[in-house]
Formats: C-alpha cells, sequence, structure tokens
C-alpha cells in the first residue's frame, strides 16, 4: 500500500515526502531522518530566508523612499511640510504611501484582494447570466447573436485566459515542428538545405514574431468582425516556442539507432511501417524533451507577447497594474510573478510526467 | 587427417548449393586509400547446411556477413542465392544482430509480428499471431508474450531475436556473434535454444563466432578465414558427428579434441 504511495509521489515529483512515509512506517529511522532534514527541513529553512531577505530589502527601500518623499517636501516647501509628511507616511495613510518593492505581507494581502475580487465578479457573471437567460433565448431563436459579459475579467479570468493561449499556441507548435522535424530528419539532403532557414529563426525574439503574425493576421481578418488578439497571441507563442521540437525531432529521426534501421531494411518494411513503427517510436524520447523546452518557452514567451498585444491574460493583466500605478499594483505585479513562476513550474512537471510515461527506456527522464 | 577434412572449393553440385560467394571482394574507402578487406573470397554453402566462421578479429567476418544481409554494397565478385543474385536485403535472408536489435518499446510479440506481418501479409491475423506465438514458445518465451523488449533480460532479448528470425522462414539464417555479449551459461541455454529449432526447420545457418567450441557443437562444417587485409577463406573443417546432438555426446567424442586442436591450430597460426 505504502510502496505505492511511494512510487506515486515519486512519479509526480514528489519524491522528497518519501522519507516521511518510510520513517512513519518505521524504517532506518536514523537515515530517514537525516533525509527528512535534507529534503524538507533544508529547503523549508531557504524558504524563511528568502523571505527575510525580501522583507529586510523591502523594509530598506521603504526607508530610502521615505526618506526622499521627506526630504523632497522640506526642499520644495519647508520644515513643516516635511513633518506633516513624515506624519502621513507614519499614519499609514494610503495617500501619501512611498511606492516600492511591497513587502511579503502586502504580496500576500493583494492576494487575498485579487480572490476576493474574483468571487466578486464571479457573482457580478452569474447574476448578468440569469438576468439575460431568457432574453438570449429569445435572441437566439432570431438569429441574433445573444448578449455576453463584457465587464473586466478577474485575475483568475486572466490566468485561465493564459492557460488557454498557451496550449492552444502549444498544440499548434506540435503539429507544425514535429511533422517538419520527421522530414527533415529523414532526409539529409533537406536537412542540410534548410539548415540555415532553421538557425536564422530559431533565436529570433518574440516580439518580432508578434509583428508578424499581427501583419499576416491582420490582414486574413480584415473584414471579419473576430476578436483576433487570441489568435496572434497563440500563433506568435507557437511559432516563437516551437524550434526546439523541430530542431530535437530532426535530431532523434535522424540518430535512430542502426541496429533498428538495419532490421527494418532485413525485414524489407515500408516507407510508412519504418517511419511509424520504427523512427517516430524511436526518436518519443527525444521529441519529448523538444517539446517540454517548447513548451516551456512558450510559457515564458507568452506573457511578453500578451503584454505586448494588449491581449487579455497574465501578461496585459501585468502591464495593466504597472500603468495604473495604484496603491497595491506592485503587489498585484509580484503576485503575477508568482503564480506565472508556479503555473511554469507545475506545466513543466506535467510534461515531464507524459515524458516519462511514454520513454521505453527503464531509466529514462531528465 | 588435414587433407581429408578440407573440402574442394568446388566441390559440391549446383543444384545443392542454397549461398554462393564468388571471387568476393570488399575495400573500405580510407583517408589514407582504399582498404580492401576482403578479396578472391569464395565460399558455398549447401541447402540445410550450418556453416560457422571463425577468424582473428578484425579479418572481416562481419563485413562478410553483412554483405550477404545486403546491408553493405559488394565492391567485386558476387552472392547469390538458389543461383540468384542478390539485391539488397530481404527476407529470404534472416539476421539474428549481436545485439539483440528488439524495438525496445514493443512487446515480444510484437517484435515478431513485425517481420511476420510483412512476409505473411495474406495470413489472417489469428494466424499470424500464431505463427509467433509458436516460435515464442519454441525458444522458451510462454510466459513473456506481452512484456515489452525493455524488461526483458539480454538472454530473453535474444530469445526473441531467434524467434523473430525463424519466424519469417529465410532461406538462409545469418548470425554474426549472437550470443558474444551473454555469459557462458545463458550462451549455453541459447545454443541449445537455437540448435533445437535449428533440428526442425533446417535452415541454412551462417554463423560467425568466436567460441571454437561452439563453433564445433552448433556446425557441419568449420570455415575459417585468414587474417586481412585481403582476407579470403583459408581452411575448411567438416564436423562429422551426428544429428540431433548432444552437448555431452559431442564432449565424449573421440574426434572432439582433434576438431578443437585443429581450430586453434589454425587461429594461432
Ligand atoms: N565502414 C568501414 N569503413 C572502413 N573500414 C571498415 C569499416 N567497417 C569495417 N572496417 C574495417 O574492416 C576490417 C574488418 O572489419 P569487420 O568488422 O568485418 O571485422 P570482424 O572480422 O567482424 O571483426 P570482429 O571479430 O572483431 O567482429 C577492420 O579492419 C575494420 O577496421
Ligand atoms: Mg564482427
Amino acid at each position: 500500500m505504502s510502496d505505492k504511495l511511494i512510487k506515486i509521489t515519486r512519479f509526480v515529483g514528489l519524491g522528497f515526502f518519501e522519507p516521511v512515509i518510510r520513517l512513519s512506517r518505521g524504517e532506518e529511522s536514523k537515515k530517514n531522518t537525516i533525509l527528512i532534514l535534507k529534503k524538507i527541513v533544508a529547503p523549508l529553512a531557504s524558504i524563511l530566508l528568502f523571505l527575510g531577505v525580501w522583507q529586510a530589502g523591502s523594509q530598506a527601500l521603504y526607508n530610502i523612499e521615505a526618506d526622499s518623499r521627506i526630504e523632497k517636501a522640506f526642499n520644495g516647501q519647508g520644515q513643516a511640510a516635511a513633518a506633516e509628511m513624515r506624519i502621513c507616511i507614519e499614519s499609514g495613510d494610503v495617500s501619501c504611501q512611498p511606492n516600492t518593492l511591497p513587502s511579503p505581507a502586502q504580496v500576500y494581502g493583494a492576494f487575498k484582494t485579487l480572490l476576493k475580487d474574483h468571487k466578486v465578479i464571479n457573482a457580478d457573471k452569474k447574476r448578468f447570466k440569469e438576468k439575460t437567460a431568457i432574453l438570449n433565448k429569445q435572441r437566439t431563436s432570431e438569429g441574433k447573436n445573444p448578449i455576453v459579459y463584457t465587464g473586466r475579467p478577474s485575475f483568475v479570468d486572466q490566468i485561465i485566459t493564459s492557460i488557454k493561449t498557451v496550449f492552444a499556441g502549444f498544440l499548434l507548435a506540435i503539429f507544425i515542428a514535429v511533422p517538419i522535424g520527421v522530414v527533415i530528419g529523414l532526409s539529409s539532403t533537406l536537412r542540410s538545405s534548410f539548415n540555415w532557414l532553421i538557425q536564422i529563426l530559431k533565436p529570433v525574439s518574440p516580439v518580432v514574431w508578434l509583428l508578424l503574425v499581427f501583419m499576416v493576421v491582420k490582414t486574413l481578418t480584415k473584414d471579419s468582425n473576430t476578436d483576433s488578439s487570441f489568435i496572434i497571441s497563440f500563433v506568435s507563442v507557437g511559432l516563437c516556442a516551437m524550434w526546439a521540437t523541430v530542431v530535437n525531432t530532426a535530431m532523434g529521426v535522424s540518430t535512430v539507432d542502426k541496429d533498428f534501421i538495419n532490421v527494418a531494411k532485413v525485414l524489407k518494411l515500408s516507407a510508412f511501417q519504418k517511419v511509424f513503427k520504427v523512427i517516430l517510436p524511436s526518436s518519443l524520447p527525444l521529441i519529448f524533451t523538444g517539446l517540454r523546452i517548447t513548451f516551456s518557452v512558450a510559457w515564458m514567451v507568452l506573457i511578453a507577447i500578451e503584454l505586448l498585444a494588449q491581449s487579455p491574460g497574465l501578461g496585459s493583466f501585468v502591464w495593466e497594474e504597472f500603468q495604473n500605478g495604484a496603491n497595491d499594483s506592485n503587489s498585484k505585479i509580484i503576485v503575477a510573478m508568482f503564480v506565472i513562476g508556479i503555473i511554469g513550474f507545475l506545466l513543466d512537471r506535467l510534461m515531464l510526467i507524459i515524458q516519462t510515461f511514454v520513454s521505453f527506456s527503464k531509466n529514462e527522464g531528465i | 587427417m588435414k587433407s581429408e577434412r578440407i573440402l574442394a572449393q568446388n566441390g559440391f553440385a549446383q543444384s545443392e548449393i542454397m549461398l554462393d560467394l564468388y571471387d568476393l571482394k570488399k575495400v573500405y574507402p580510407t583517408p589514407k586509400g582504399d582498404y580492401v578487406v576482403l578479396e578472391h573470397l569464395n565460399l558455398q554453402v549447401k541447402k540445410e547446411e550450418f556453416i560457422t566462421i571463425i577468424g582473428h578479429s578484425g579479418c572481416g567476418k562481419t563485413t562478410m556477413l553483412s554483405m550477404i544481409a545486403g546491408l553493405n554494397p559488394i565492391s567485386g565478385g558476387g552472392i547469390s542465392v538458389l543461383g540468384n543474385s542478390i539485391k539488397g536485403p530481404g527476407p529470404d535472408r534472416g539476421v539474428i544482430f549481436q545485439s539483440p536489435s528488439l524495438m525496445p518499446w514493443m512487446t515480444a510479440l510484437d517484435n515478431v509480428m513485425l517481420g511476420v506481418n510483412r512476409v505473411f501479409s495474406h495470413a489472417t491475423k489469428k494466424q499470424k499471431e500464431d505463427i509467433c506465438k509458436y516460435y515464442l514458445h519454441k525458444v522458451g518465451l510462454e510466459g513473456a508474450f506481452n512484456k515489452r523488449a525493455a524488461e526483458l533480460s539480454q538472454g530473453m532479448q535474444q530469445r526473441v531475436g531467434i524467434a523473430r528470425a525463424f519466424a519469417i522462414k529465410p532461406k538462409v539464417l545469418l548470425l554474426d556473434e549472437p550470443f558474444g555479449m551473454l555469459d557462458s551459461l545463458t550462451r549455453g541455454e541459447l545454443q541449445d535454444v537455437l540448435i533445437e529449432i535449428w533440428n526442425k526447420e533446417k535452415i541454412t545457418a551462417v554463423m560467425i563466432t568466436h567460441d571454437v567450441d561452439e563453433a564445433i557443437f552448433l556446425a557441419d562444417r568449420v570455415v575459417m578465414m585468414t587474417s586481412g587485409p585481403n582476407a579470403k577463406i583459408g581452411d575448411m573443417l567438416t564436423i562429422d558427428f551426428e544429428r540431433p546432438r548432444t552437448r555431452k555426446a559431442v564432449i565424449e567424442h573421440d574426434d572432439y579434441y582433434k576438431y578443437r586442436k585443429y581450430l586453434i591450430d589454425f587461429l594461432e597460426h
């Protein structure tokens, strides 16, 4: 039973939990205690250390900012204004708070605000839906477009939009990159003739891809009134991130074990069988390594692309908060930063699980 | 003893010959000029004959075998099977490689099926499966039909390799040190497995080995290659033990040590 538990924790990348399970069963208590110290206590301590440095840093920055405000007031309006500013800052009044790197507590507060905000917007949406249900039914039966909610998206909505976009971009990358990689990998002639193009396109920055896609999509969707920002962002993400998969797939396909190729030759397999029964399966591990890189690149550039394209998602959330400059904007940006990081980490874990699942060797997986 | 053991090069009737290598030549181009591995190599193998090939490392045994398999282009002379010159690889010549070369992501059954599907393309699925299962059973893997190749031990993988080669019913079976990577105990087991199937199917076999005892135990004739470059057939030794053989009977036979000494003398020469 708990052996299975251990296997599962290892499989999902929570292997550090293993000594706790073992210790609770009374196995090798000394060894497992050390393991717990190493794998759980030490990381926890590092988190505390991180929070401490952050707290101290934000405090120091806060003091610098506060001093400069007081000094500015003194230089501009004299002693009385400076004293007033000091009192104002110390009272915690929002109107004169120094705006700098927020402390951990402030960020946590912003996180709670965002969740509350989400609940409010959700309730609002639900009310809207109930209110327009009958009307919309009528409109659809008349062949008109239903009325949709156009209110502000919540933080959670933004996250969901971003995840949708990254998956769409990732799927696009798979459908373009894997076939290209296979074809190039199969033929050394094609490989050498297109190598220059791949090498040139690979390092192109997401910004340029975005502009390129923008030019094309704008022309193609000129007369339709659909919202093209989603298309633009996921296509740019896909194009920008697919190169690792192209290169890895081509490499996997072109370096299939010579023995396998010989077996295929001796058995005189058809080209189709050779590709689908021998070459593709044996290059799956490398293809998946490529896909994993593609996925993490996609997530990373997505934020930048959303920010630039003004398409909904975490990127534009960050940008709007930055422009907004409200009292808790900085804290919200930091919340977004953590959310982006954690989601990126989880998505990578997901890919790793799939990768270990499809790779055939017993001890594969990086 | 020497002269009576050596067969005349062209001593077989044409109708008896399964595999014919005539005036075979292989040249590898190297940066320092052409390297002639094999030259004037003549060898004929009869139908239902099992020959083993011994020779020093690097003399060109693998080169010769891969040319017969059609995996390596011929530089001069020719190779024919039943009188027809070979053109590239084909399932009439089954190969058992040194490393088992199974597709690790496929089950044992699917690995055998890969070739069977190809060769018996008109058979029903059930018939094809029966063929695969029959040969897997013959090599002692009845419990492992659906195990993935990656989960099998080296010895078990090579058993699948044997089943895969026999299941496509080739005219000639080519084996390049198939048991070289196994420990001696497993090697003995697999020799028994191989010879047992072979006794039933009598497929003309050409096997390279470094192991003199293995060469004698399995073969009707041991072919000795000279050292390279320009290697050719140096000598041959007919093994006159009756079949089916048992290891015990072979080792206890009066001629065994004569054969053994003869081969070792050749190699140490
Ligand atoms: N592709 C190649 N290009 C150039 N030279 C080669 C090539 N393949 C083999 N050779 C050379 O040809 C010679 C014969 O090689 P081969 O592998 O046939 O020997 P072998 O008898 O099978 O040796 P072993 O008993 O060690 O397996 C060697 O000297 C080797 O270096
Ligand atoms: Mg060799």
